[in-house]
């Protein structure tokens, strides 16, 4: 069985201007200590994915569907059922470690409340535990750091702070939802160095929230492309790197820049992603895609397997595409 | 911190003197003076009079010799009006009246306020937010020179429940109904600024990192919340409690509190330019002492504030 099961996923937003589509009947599933890559664009719904399996969907959102964790339903649970999961089975870590770690309160307290809550320790143990986990995401001279306020430590630090509070109490589930997008460039590398460094240490599953496929490649067994709140192409990432079967997907991975690759053009998709209050009447992809045809404006393409671990949501034959 | 409470103390001293001087020249513009009055005095008592008071000096002789007495002996001078009573006995009788109602006023515009400000926010949309944002238009609208007579109408004449007016040493049954007409309109204020640096604060992502912790909401409100929600309110109190504890005027005239309020509109309108002058310094020094305490409780909330 699966860690976490996820089976036609909807998430519909009433916004003032109407209702927002944000999700659409996305599935996956990812087993013990393994990693799955959300990848799409801004607006592509990989977020509020993340947010509906962690039940923090803003309030005005509704889902439907089902999230399973560990063979329990885990969506639509009331907030006080959640809170025995969060942290404590399944963590996140957030896209800006500038904002979404308290400025007011010490890094202490804010590590400290999360083992005093879910472990019911004591507030010395808690704060001795959380020093430990500070250094096992490499802070130095954690001991002293630990009673900081998060404006002390620069961003690539604070996002550590971050990943050693969201493992603090072992999940065996962590969701990164774009944990880079707000750090340098030679940042990003480490921490996702840091990241499986420490998934091989703990052994939790990940589930990578992304933009970058460069990201991707070296560090998820499974990819799930996402746009427009519906799954294009799933399958295990080397295969689906090697031989694209969507033709969204060969358009992401054409603009991922290369070295060496100097003079050329970077190459781009044409065209916006999809306004969510009137999407496409047919392919969510299709107003930008080069290869679409009448079937494709008019009608939304299934999602099927095409291989045993593989499968595309596009109306038009792999060949074709090619 | 102790370096920045001293600097900050020392220079209260240039705005006092500033708040002197202008408060002196903007009194003595104005046409007439103490003794002006309907029945014109004869010329020759009415310099003798001035030159007792020493009206008669050229003005910055006499800003420097008022500043001179309140520097060396504490010393407002004497009333104008009431011929033998000082300033310090006024305001020395008026003041603690004022600072008691005041102080009972404020604390109950805080407490209500906070609460009601924290139940719309945190149940925002529903009936409890619509009830709590109407008490708090409500009482908004309705200015303490309008609440006070229906207060008494209603408590005084219909009820017979509590005494119209008077003081009587701050026993409760006086202090109730100036407390209410008081504090309600800032309790309003209190609750609209409470409520939306709440929501705001309530929408931001390092709540949402706390919620993903699983800590339940009362943490998340007491432990992550409050404080930077109070920081608004906070730098609204400061002001607003020097208000509550001197410029009662209203509360003073329909209750006859015999607070501070009623004798400053009183010398104003006598032209009573010592009493005047001695609660503008009262007022000034409240202002800058409780802008003080602000900044203190800032620094003390937002660890990015170093004093």
């Amino acid at each position: 069985m699966s860690l976490l099961e996820v089976e036609n996923l909807s998430v519909t937003f009433t916004t003032p201007d109407g209702q927002v589509r944000a999700v659409q009947d996305v599935s996956f599933s990812l087993g013990e200590q393994k990693t799955l890559a959300i990848v799409g664009e801004s607006g592509s719904g990989k977020s509020q994915t993340a947010f509906s399996i962690m039940g923090l969907l803003a309030p005005n959102g509704q889902t439907s569907g089902s999230i399973k964790f560990d063979g329990t339903e885990i969506l639509g649970l009331p907030e006080t059922e959640l809170n025995a999961y969060r942290a404590a089975q399944i963590a996140m870590i957030f896209q800006d470690p500038m904002t979404s770690l308290n400025p007011y309160l010490r890094v202490s307290k804010q590590m400290a409340e999360v083992l005093m809550r879910h472990k019911g320790m004591s507030k010395t143990d808690a704060i001795n535990d959380s020093i430990k986990m500070l250094d096992a995401v490499k802070i130095p001279d954690p001991a002293r750091r630990v009673h900081m306020y998060p404006h002390e430590f620069s961003g690539g630090m604070r996002q550590r702070v971050m990943i050693a509070m969201a493992l603090l109490c072992h999940p065996r589930l962590v969701i990164a939802d774009e944990p880079t997008t707000a750090l340098d460039v030679t940042v990003q590398a480490q921490i996702m160095d840091l990241l499986s460094d420490l998934q091989s240490d703990f052994g939790m599953s990940i589930v990578l929230i992304t933009h970058d496929l460069g990201v991707v490649k070296g560090s998820c067994e499974e990819t799930l492309v996402l746009y427009g709140g519906r799954v294009m192409e799933t399958g295990p990432t080397d295969q689906m790197f090697a031989e694209p079967a969507h033709p969204y997907t060969r358009g992401l991975l054409k603009a991922v820049p290369r070295l060496g690759s100097t003079g050329a053009e970077l190459a781009t998709i044409p065209g916006n992603p999809p306004n969510m209050l009137r999407p496409p009447k047919g392919c969510a992809f299709s107003p930008r895609c080069g290869f679409a045809n009448e079937q494709c404006n008019s009608a939304k393409p299934a999602l099927e397997f095409f291989d045993a671990k593989r499968s595309r949501a596009c109306h038009l034959t792999r060949e074709q595409i090619a | 911190m102790t370096a920045f409470i001293i600097k900050r103390l020392l220079s209260a001293i240039p705005t006092l003197l500033i708040l002197i001087i202008f408060s002196f020249l903007l009194m003595h513009s104005a046409p007439g003076g103490p003794f002006s009055s309907d029945r014109p005095l004869p010329p020759e008592v009415l310099a003798n009079i001035e030159a007792k008071y020493h009206l008669d000096d050229p003005l910055p002789l006499q800003i420097w010799n008022y500043v001179v007495g309140v520097v060396t002996q504490f010393d407002f001078g004497p009333s104008f009006q009431y011929k033998d009573r000082t300033v310090n006995e006024i305001i020395g009788q008026g003041f603690p009246v004022t600072l008691t109602y005041g102080t009972i006023s404020f604390v109950v515009a805080v407490v209500f306020g906070c609460a009601l400000g924290m139940m719309a926010a945190l149940k925002q949309n529903t009936w409890l937010d619509y009830l709590a944002v109407g008490i708090s238009i409500g009482a908004q609208v309705l200015p303490n020179f309008v609440m006070a007579p229906i207060l008494v109408l209603i408590f005084t004449l219909w009820l017979g429940w509590l005494p119209g007016g008077g003081w009587n040493g701050g026993a409760w049954p006086y202090l109730i109904m100036p407390v209410i007409a008081l504090s309600t309109s800032f309790m309003a204020s209190i609750a609209r600024i409470m409520r939306s640096s709440l929501l705001e604060v309530m929408h931001s992502n390092f709540i949402r990192t706390a919620r993903a912790k699983g800590l339940p909401s009362r943490d998340i409100l007491f432990q992550h919340a409050l404080k930077p929600a109070m920081l608004p309110v906070i730098s609204y109190l400061g002001p607003t409690f020097v208000i509550m504890i001197t410029g009662s005027v209203v509360i003073d005239l329909y209750f006859t509190t015999g607070g501070i309020g009623q004798a400053f509109v009183n010398s104003a309108l006598n032209r009573d330019y010592s009493v005047m002058m001695g609660i503008t310094i009262l007022v000034g020094c409240l202002t800058i002492f409780f802008n003080l305490i602000v900044d203190i409780l800032y620094a003390w909330i937002d660890p990015k504030i170093k004093l």
